[in-house]
């Protein structure tokens, strides 16, 4: 990435080791192309992110946190998506409810074999993110 | 209509009569109540096993010196005590309690539980101030009236939840002007029947008076929101936290005092969350500069995600705060809107998992991509 490219946002992406990983891997392997705005993080299971790391995220200047799982049902360890799925509803609306900026916040499924919706999920969500400028977060120094 | 036990003397004696005679007869080998400790009227929670030291219990007094829930949970997190105790607690408190017995952090065995519709409590600093004494007559005229008295905490004000759940035995307050007269005590369950099933008094069917009380709940409701709009009014966006927590000391003490907050070492305090020179190196060139010590919105957001879903609103945090921040009401308000997604109230139902802790294989699509 470009460091003077000013205009591409930064977003973090919880990636779970054995679905959305391996689809933003397939997305590579089988070169297609999307923004790089993503910094992928990878975690064992999408339950594995604490609240308080996307808050982190968001407070440190995150244009975009995106968490990717395996989809319901097929999660390697059976459930985590699941309370994946409410702990996000949960922060999702903690954050309406100040007035932050919740679009920034993503839950995406991605399987292992999905590497053209991982791509579209990066494109879609960077375009939005894109939209809506640069995280206020970013600049604050009061924290 | 419930069975009920009905005693012709004031209700602040009535209940003091009860425990005297479940501790003189050896039903119950202690009570925690709130105590009077010396002269000037300052109160403790004390757990009582000798019947001369229930002269000066106080169990109605409107202080919350700590949250009752929490003493609970210490006292029976290993399994419930080897001789029965009873405890006179108020309904948060109570409610806190479930939410750690949730968490496994207590249990109710060999326990049993007084409740009351609660009329809220002072802050502390008027137990400071020795203001609380003064205002005691007003506060209890105001209660017989089911009307919000004077000078009690934001929380309380706003409370709807003021008739407790999962009490053995529940003592109405709100609205009943023969306080002075007579006190009734409702028994609720078997296991309060049993215990006080050779007590003498006269037994009657009664019922809370759910007209008057849901005409006060109104009362409530219209103050809460008023206190939520201007939390409304005070944090739009990242700038009105700022504005509002900016003031924040970092004691931690609002987590300290929390009933759901029960972690040995809690996330914030751990060396996980302790800044480290490079960190401060690395905001530095980020940033126009760095608040010290920092971490301050990271902080309140953070407790709020880990303890919104089950706040009890019972208002201590506020009462902690050394810098007046109104961290109750903003924890009451967003904590609500939380529990709302999952229709759920802490501490209401103890066989209902906490949320975050179960989930149902088709919801919540509306939050997915």
């Amino acid at each position: 990435m470009n460091k003077e490219d000013d205009s591409m946002p930064k977003i973090l992406a919880f990636l779970c080791n054995w679905c959305s990983y391996a689809g933003a891997d397939l997305a590579g392997t089988s070169r297609i192309k999307y923004p790089p705005s993503i910094m992928p993080l990878r975690v064992m299971c999408s339950s594995r992110v604490d609240p308080l790391f996307i808050i982190k995220a968001y407070l440190g200047g995150a244009d975009g946190v995106l968490v990717a799982g395996c989809h319901p049902g097929d999660c390697h360890y059976e459930k985590g998506n699941y309370y994946t799925r409410r702990r996000f509803a949960m922060l999702k609306k903690i954050f309406d409810e100040l007035g932050l900026e919740s679009d920034r916040l993503l839950l995406s499924w991605v399987s292992a074999s999905e590497g053209h919706k991982y791509a579209n999920v990066a494109r879609d969500f960077t375009e939005k993110i894109k939209k809506s400028g640069k995280n206020p977060a970013k600049k604050k120094i009061f924290l | 209509m419930t069975k009920a036990l009905i005693l012709n003397e004031s209700t602040e004696q009535g209940i003091l009569d009860f425990l005297k005679n479940l501790l003189e007869t050896r039903q119950v080998r202690g009570i925690l109540t709130l105590k009077k400790i010396n002269k000037n009227n300052d109160v403790a929670y004390s757990i009582i096993t000798d019947v001369k030291e229930l002269n000066d219990a106080v169990p109605f007094y409107p202080l919350m010196p700590v949250n009752a829930g929490k003493l609970l949970s210490r006292f029976t997190f290993r399994g419930g005590p080897s001789d029965p105790i009873i405890a006179v607690v108020k309904p948060c408190e109570l409610r806190g309690f479930v939410e750690l017995i949730k968490r496994e952090q207590g249990c109710f065995d060999n326990l049993f539980i007084i409740s009351f519709t609660c009329g809220g409590v002072f802050p502390q600093q008027m137990s400071v101030e020795k203001t609380v004494e003064k205002n005691l007559n007003k506060y209890w005229d105001s209660v017989k009236k089911a009307e919000i008295s004077d000078n009690i905490r934001p929380a309380c004000k706003g409370c709807e939840e003021f008739i407790p759940y999962n009490s053995d035995f529940t003592v109405d307050l709100i609205g009943r002007n023969d306080l002075d007269k007579q006190s009734i005590i409702l028994i609720n369950n078997e296991k309060g029947a049993e215990l006080t099933k050779n007590m003498k008094g006269k037994f009657s069917e009664e019922s809370l008076n759910k007209e008057k009380l849901e005409k006060f709940r109104n009362k409530r409701e219209i103050e809460k929101k008023k206190l939520f709009k201007e939390i409304d009014e005070k944090i739009k966006d990242i700038d009105g936290l700022i504005d509002v927590f900016g003031r924040c000391i970092g004691c931690h003490g609002c987590m300290r005092v929390c009933p759901i907050c029960y972690c040995n070492l809690c996330e914030f305090e751990s060396s996980d969350s302790e800044y480290k020179p490079s960190n401060y190196e690395s905001d530095l060139k980020k940033r126009g500069g760095i608040r010290v010590p920092p971490g301050t919105v990271y902080y309140h957001l953070g407790r709020l995600s880990h303890i919104g879903i089950s706040c009890v609103a019972c208002g201590l945090c506020e009462d902690v705060c050394p810098v007046d921040i109104p961290i109750s009401i903003i924890f009451k308000k967003i904590g609500e809107s939380v529990q709302k997604v999952f229709d759920y109230i802490p501490g209401k139902n103890i066989d209902e998992d906490i949320p975050l802790m179960t989930f149902e294989k088709e919801e919540l699509l509306e939050f997915e991509d």
